[in-house]
């Protein structure tokens, strides 16, 4: 195997394409989080004047397609791929949202592990001088997703304590061959992992397995260890997930708990907000990873974070037949500096 | 990473993590706010019959009212916050039947009034139905039968 490629399920990136502009546009509810000061836009209503949620989280992607172009200085035509997804059905949020832009296009399923999904093809595509820009996107939109997964949104019913709040928002990156970083220096590309969780209100449980298993083999074939890292995000696994993957990692001897967070704790103050074991969704690792961490990288606040985005791969069908849930973790690593 | 759990022992340890439901808050709440309600049905109903109604039209009347007063809230965007308060308290009680009928149609607005509002208005009581029709065919088959 040639010298990109270390490890099992590890590249490391000859090329490490730089990131040079993120945008994340959230809903109401998001913009009153702790993270509200670093979004771009905070729309008013579930609907930001579109007759349906699906529309609206179309144009949420649209949207933020605009800004992150127009943060980077670029147009559509210098764009090579616009690689997203969404958590809809066929994924018609990127789809319907992208069909205007006129740029090559990739679709994405991952679940809300799609963000960490498309920065890692997108890497590899600057990596092998397939592109020399290109856009990672994805959205969710709370009452889209409630409404293909759970309940009618006015249904008079209760969530338990370990449900997660689908995060309504879309965040994106643009990657480039130029840029002075942060870069992507690594792609740890997850595995399928199913332990037999049924639950589809569980799913940080759920996903914990996977999240764990990325990391684990994150550290293995590239011989980095937590110290490597001022931060380990994981991408929505929420409370109960997050302390369940600690614990797994613990087993394993590999310690992050002091420097392990998670996006969907992240985004929402889980105390006040009303959203059980915390947020979940595509937009929820998109957005804080564009808005919050993005931000904090050019800072100089955080200098190499692994970002691991986590998905439930399950629909409302293989839950109503019964079937546990599969899960999936993909890690990038991120560098402010070479 | 699967080494250290079996599939089961990873089930049993995901349990013993996952916080219950609160369900003595919950039952207390259920309590109060479908005592309430079936209070206010009493209401209606002792105020029919001082009317002049008869008892039966006096209940046929309360519960029509009922499920006009489920399904304007539910409109209203404030029975899903009484549900999310009062859990079954508030889906027991015919109103909760207008709103578990009324949430879906408003959601499937948008995909017209045929495919949408049409086909998807049942997708919640339609199972209670079915099942609650058929349970009281069944027990009226028996109840023929063992009057014999």
């Amino acid at each position: 195997m040639p010298g990109k490629r270390i490890g099992k399920q590890t590249v490391k990136l000859q090329n490490p394409p730089s990131i040079i502009s993120g945008a994340a546009i959230v809903g109401k509810k998001e913009g009153e989080g702790p993270l509200r000061t670093y979004f771009d836009n905070i729309i008013e209503d579930e609907k930001w004047g579109e007759k349906t949620w699906e529309k609206t989280e179309s144009k949420l992607i649209r949207e933020t397609l605009a800004l992150i172009l127009s943060k980077a200085g670029k147009s559509a035509g210098d764009i090579n791929y616009i690689i997203a997804g969404d958590l809809l059905n066929q994924c018609i949020a990127a789809n319907f949202g992208l069909r205007e832009s006129g740029v090559p296009f990739l679709g994405v399923y991952g679940a809300c592990s799609t963000m960490a999904e498309s920065m890692s093809i997108g890497s590899i595509l600057i990596d092998g001088g397939f592109a020399d820009n290109l856009v990672c996107l994805t959205s969710s939109h709370f009452c889209s997703a409630e409404k293909q997964f759970r309940f009618p949104l006015e249904l008079g019913s209760q969530r338990p304590p370990s449900a997660q709040w689908t995060v309504t928002g879309a965040g994106g990156v643009l990657l480039s061959n130029q840029g002075a970083g942060p870069y992507i220096t690594h792609v740890t590309t997850g595995k399928i992992i199913d332990m037999g969780i049924k639950d589809a209100n569980n799913m940080g449980g759920a996903m914990a397995p996977a999240a764990a298993d990325t990391i684990m083999v994150h550290f293995k074939d590239t011989g980095l260890s937590p110290d490597s890292y001022d931060l380990i995000v994981t991408g929505d696994l929420g409370s109960i997930g997050r302390e369940i993957c600690d614990e797994l990692l613990k087993i394993e001897g590999i310690n992050i708990n002091d420097r392990f967070n998670d996006c969907g704790l992240m985004i929402f103050d889980t105390k006040k907000q009303d959203v059980n074991a915390g947020g979940s969704g595509c937009g929820c690792s998109a957005c804080v990873f564009s808005g919050f961490i993005f931000q904090e990288m050019q800072k100089g606040s955080l200098n190499e974070v692994l970002f691991v985005a986590t998905g439930a791969l399950l629909s409302p069908i293989s839950t109503q037949q019964g079937e546990s849930i599969p899960c999936i973790a993909h890690a990038v690593s991120i560098s402010r500096s070479l | 990473m699967n080494k250290n759990y079996t599939k089961k022992e990873y089930q049993v340890y995901v349990e013993s993590k996952t916080p219950k439901s609160k369900h003595v808050r919950n039952i207390a709440r259920a309590f109060l706010i479908g005592g309430l309600i079936c209070v206010l049905g009493q209401f209606i109903s002792n105020f029919l019959k001082n009317k002049g109604l008869d008892t039966e039209n006096a209940s046929n009347l309360t519960s029509l009212i009922l499920v006009f007063l489920g399904a304007l809230f539910t409109g209203l965007n404030v029975y899903d916050e009484l549900g999310r308060y009062a859990g079954a308290g508030s889906i027991v009680p015919i109103t909760g039947f207008a709103n578990s009928i009324v949430s879906p149609a408003m959601e499937f607005k948008s995909e017209g009034y045929v495919l949408g509002v049409g086909a998807k208005m049942f997708l919640i009581a339609g199972p209670v139905l079915v099942y609650g029709i058929s349970a009281s065919v069944a027990a009226g088959i028996l109840y023929y039968l063992l009057k014999f």
